[in-house]
């Protein structure tokens, strides 16, 4: 074990606020050019039309005028806090919030987020709380990964307790069922998350973090590999196309994650998202 | 002139709507909304109807209107809004028959509606069209003005007139019952490459 780092919470709000800022107007490199592919690819005029029109309103964001999306998301902002880093200064979710609130205001982001969910919705209008996921992992490195997450696209996300017997054929039409349910609410083209595995939340943070990944790039196994291969081949055979207005590229990338479970379990957890997918990454 | 054909067959679109300018209307055509137009999302249209039912004079006359369900970005000094794309309308589906029944006669969002909006616009002589999910930049280029008129305490869902000039959109439900997307998405969709257990729901139901 190394010796103990100090690190003030100061600069894990000031990474945090350049993150919000940045990735509401600057869509990732990745995803750039996975529009693009899917614009070279597409067989529906109409559809291509639109791909087009996702690549202006990429670019015109990039300027730093307007938000790719009015959706500026929930802050969802994943930590892995290196266990060798003594946090300072603040209370590291206070930390984080600032980062959110500061971000939010000076980007000229829409605050989307409600006090509480079902007898509190004032609008806090700073889009605080984020919601904050920390891992605990070796090393003195703080690594932050921050995601705008549409509220559209996240209402169309399923989740389910299959039985081991449903088997990869189940997961698969549970998969396609939500994609095809979706349909048109959750512009598309996106990228499909996909958690298999765990317990009931632990299915749902694998699909998230399954989302988070660089745009197409395989599980590391080749099994999984095999299987993403597969859902997007299907998925694309869907037939519903950029906007729901037809076409052969209904999503842009599928990406699973996989882990342990219980012998009477087959969680499964589809997280949806749209073509304004906003993710960035600092380690300090 | 509520509905302007264009030389290249797309049809410029503002209020007010009267039923014929509706009629004119069909599933698939390109418009360019040009003009008023009101914003109103989920807690707005909550307030809307709770104004309603407690006899409150409702912020604006829905007759022969147009509602874009939306929730902009603050504007930056200088421009008149922010990101303003649209915002999924299933989510009004409780509430729409209620406005159409007033006389309400266009509504811009994005993603499916119901059946019983879908039944609700042919009955009331209505129309639904979608602008480009997502792509709240451009719409904001085509936003000219835009005033708070109602509920500024809901922030970024206050009801609003925008002014708008010639955002683009696509007629998804028309007052004859037509839906666009299922229309636009059943030639392309490969029923010959999904599977079986898929087409028939027989397995893995989703709740």
């Amino acid at each position: 074990m190394g010796a103990v780092r100090e690190l003030d919470a100061s600069a894990i709000t000031e990474a945090v606020r350049e993150l919000c800022i940045q990735i509401n107007y600057v869509v990732p490199e990745d995803m750039v050019a996975a529009v693009k592919r899917a614009r070279e690819a597409e067989e529906s005029p109409v559809a291509k039309q639109i791909l087009e029109l996702l690549v202006k309103n990429q670019e015109l964001a990039a300027e730093g005028e307007y938000p790719y999306c009015q959706d500026t998301g929930y802050t969802v902002v994943f930590i892995d806090l290196g266990q060798d880093v003594h946090i300072t200064g603040a209370d590291l979710s206070d930390a984080v919030d600032e980062g959110v609130r500061h971000g939010y205001r000076e980007g000229y982001l829409r605050g989307s987020v409600v006090r509480e969910a079902l007898f509190d919705r004032t609008n806090t209008m700073d889009n605080t709380p984020a919601f904050l996921h920390v891992r605990i992992v070796p090393g003195d490195q703080v690594r932050i990964q921050v995601d705008a997450k549409g509220g559209g696209s996240e209402n169309k996300s399923r989740h389910a307790m299959l039985k081991p017997a449903d088997g990869i054929e189940g997961v698969r039409d549970f998969v396609l069922r939500a994609v095809a349910e979706a349909g048109p609410d959750s512009c598309p083209p996106g990228i499909i998350g996909v958690g298999v595995g765990g317990n009931f939340e632990w299915s749902a943070i694998l699909a998230k973090r399954a989302l988070l990944r660089k745009v197409g790039q395989p599980n590391p196994d080749p099994k999984v590999a095999a299987f993403e291969a597969e859902l997007f081949e299907l998925c694309n055979a869907l037939g519903i196309g950029p906007q729901s207005l037809g076409g052969t590229q209904t999503v842009l990338a599928v990406h699973v994650e996989t882990m342990a479970t219980h012998i009477a379990s087959l969680p499964v957890a589809v997280n949806i998202e749209c073509h304004a997918h906003r993710t960035g990454t600092k380690v300090i | 002139m509520p509905v302007e054909v264009l030389e290249d067959g797309r049809k410029r679109v503002s209020a007010p709507l009267f039923d014929e300018d509706v009629r004119a209307l069909h599933a698939g055509d390109v418009v360019l909304l040009s003009g008023a137009v009101y914003v109103a999302r989920d807690a707005a249209h909550k307030k809307l109807l709770e104004d309603l039912d407690a006899g409150v004079p409702l912020p604006f006359d829905p007759v022969g209107q147009i509602v874009y369900y939306a929730g902009p970005t603050p504007e930056r000094p200088g421009n008149p809004i922010g990101s303003a794309g649209p915002t999924t309308a299933s989510r009004m589906d409780r509430y729409t028959p209620r406005l159409l029944e007033l006389g309400l006669k266009g509504i811009v969002g994005k993603g499916g509606r119901g059946p019983v909006v879908r039944d609700a616009l042919k009955e009331h002589t209505a129309v639904y069209m979608a602008a480009l999910g997502g792509g709240g930049a451009l719409a904001a280029l085509q936003v000219r003005s835009q005033r708070v008129i109602a509920y500024a305490e809901l922030g970024p869902e206050a009801v609003r007139e925008l002014i708008l000039q010639d955002l683009p959109a696509w007629v998804v439900n028309d007052c004859e019952g037509r839906d666009f997307y299922a229309e636009a998405t059943a030639p392309w969709r490969r029923d010959d490459r999904l599977p079986e257990s898929f087409r028939s729901g027989a397995k893995a139901p989703l709740d």
